[in-house]
């Protein structure tokens, strides 16, 4: 019930500005821990590729990361704005 | 006083974490109402604390952050906002039917003299004599409401200026030393910038588009790659005036859109092909796939616009909040928690540092990255 209360108290106002930010940081962190994930594996496999899946793997990571930080610039509208 | 110190306070978070509160600290206009709605015990406790102190001006974590992060009319180095060391910048304003008026940016003052950073400011053109208004919340505006144009050199356009000069004198003797010692192993800058420049030709333009037809883009490829290295680097120099110039939309609007222009310019039968009518899909589909494809050649830009300025504000903003943490820690839970607070906000703040000089190159590669993929896409040839 207090961890109720203290999440009504953060969700009134701009505290659900903050939620989504978190919720932002979850999708990149998995995103981007996936591709992490996938390029070691790869790269394990097959050392000779390193060099490709290096550059594909900043790649995807960037994208991942523009979604989220869409989430992030939302919030900041909603805190600033 | 409870008003006072009602209107300048607002908790946005408490969040109980294993018996440890912290605390996030922000104002804003609905705080009377919130105060007030107060049901649980540990917010007011806490507002109680920072009542002690109510005498002090209350730390605000938006008023710090923002001007740092916005683009301004003066470049700040350190102090007040008002009565701190910053240098002026000339501001341009064309009046329409008047003229152009011609002032430093110094020239702003507040009616009453004060220097609070709220103060509306002040300033009557020496050429159209007309009266330009400085308010922080809503920009520039004039008293009898003339429309004019705000062509002022401000923070970002002045960086850009400084980095447009430093790119052509260190680029120019770059590409000269070549021709004077033809055959010799580069030497000092020379020798610093040239991995660079082969980084973006052997590894973004040559293998994405192509080795006949890099060499038509390349140019752009490496002037975009530098513009964004130096201004990154140089919004991440300390005290001397905090540039967020690739953190301005305003400038990465105008990347992304020479980027859109080139790719349509440049667009082949094939690209527009796949863009409208794409190869080996069935009819009923295509009615789906069309307008995402052409919703996506504007989303593209679009996107790349906003990874930049997201990501160069963002780190900006998280070492600000880092310096914000020290001083709400201190009006908070007392001088010792803020002590404290700073020599875990300076390890921080060393290690975002660090974090973001990767950023910095990171961003001017994806950014040089998803431009030259844009251009092989538009480039292709067909393989059916």
């Amino acid at each position: 019930m207090e961890l109720l209360s203290i999440l009504f108290e953060v969700t009134t106002g701009h505290g659900l500005a903050a939620l989504g930010a978190g919720a932002a940081a979850i999708g990149a962190g998995i995103g981007v821990g996936l591709i992490g994930k996938g390029a070691l594996e790869s790269m394990a496999r097959q050392p000779e590729s390193s060099d490709d899946l290096r550059a594909n793997m900043i790649l995807a990571a960037a994208l991942v990361e523009g979604v989220a930080l869409f989430g992030i610039i939302i919030c900041l509208l909603v805190v600033l704005g | 006083m409870i008003t006072e110190f009602a209107k300048q306070f607002v908790f946005t978070a408490l969040i109980l974490l294993g018996g440890l509160n912290f605390v996030a600290a922000q104002t804003d206009g609905h705080e009377e109402v919130n105060h007030n709605n107060h049901s649980n015990h540990d917010v007011q406790d806490t507002s109680h604390n920072s009542q002690d102190d109510g005498e002090h001006k209350e730390f605000v974590a938006k008023d710090f952050i923002i001007p740092h992060i916005a683009d301004a009319n003066e470049i700040h180095f350190f102090g007040d906002h008002h009565s701190g060391f910053s240098a002026p910048l000339p501001m341009i304003f064309y009046v329409e039917g008047k003229g152009f008026d011609l002032f430093m940016s110094s020239k702003f003052h507040s009616e009453d003299g004060s220097h609070d950073e709220h103060a509306v400011l002040t300033a009557v053109g020496p050429n159209t004599g007309t009266v330009y208004i400085k308010n922080p919340e809503t920009g520039i505006s004039s008293t009898k409401g003339e429309s004019f144009y705000d062509i002022s050199i401000t923070k970002s356009v002045f960086g850009m200026m400084f980095i447009m000069a430093l790119l052509v004198i260190t680029l120019r003797s770059m590409a000269r030393s070549y021709s004077k010692y033809p055959g010799q192993a580069p030497k000092g800058l020379t020798n610093v910038l040239e991995p660079l420049v082969l980084f973006v030709r052997d590894d973004i333009a040559v293998p994405i588009i192509g080795k006949y037809k890099a060499d038509k883009f390349l140019p752009f490829l490496l002037t975009t790659f530098f513009f964004i290295v130096a201004s990154n680097l140089l919004g991440l120099i300390p005290f001397i005036g905090g540039f967020n110039i690739t953190g301005t939309v305003g400038v990465t609007i105008v990347l992304a859109f020479v980027v859109f222009f080139i790719t349509t310019v440049n667009g082949n039968k094939n690209y527009w092909g796949h863009l409208f009518w794409p190869p080996g899909v069935p009819n009923l589909v295509k009615i789906l796939v069309v307008p995402i494809e052409v919703f996506g050649m504007f989303l593209k830009p679009t996107v790349l616009m906003i990874r930049l300025t997201a990501n160069m504000t963002a780190g900006h903003i998280i070492i600000l909040s880092f310096v914000s943490l020290v001083f709400i820690f201190n009006q908070n839970y007392g001088a010792v928690a803020g002590f404290g607070m700073g020599i875990f906000s300076t390890l921080f703040m060393i290690f975002m540092y660090f974090l973001e000089l990767l950023v910095a190159f990171l961003q001017a590669y994806v950014f040089t990255l998803l431009a030259a993929i844009y251009f092989a896409d538009a480039t292709q040839e067909a393989h059916h």
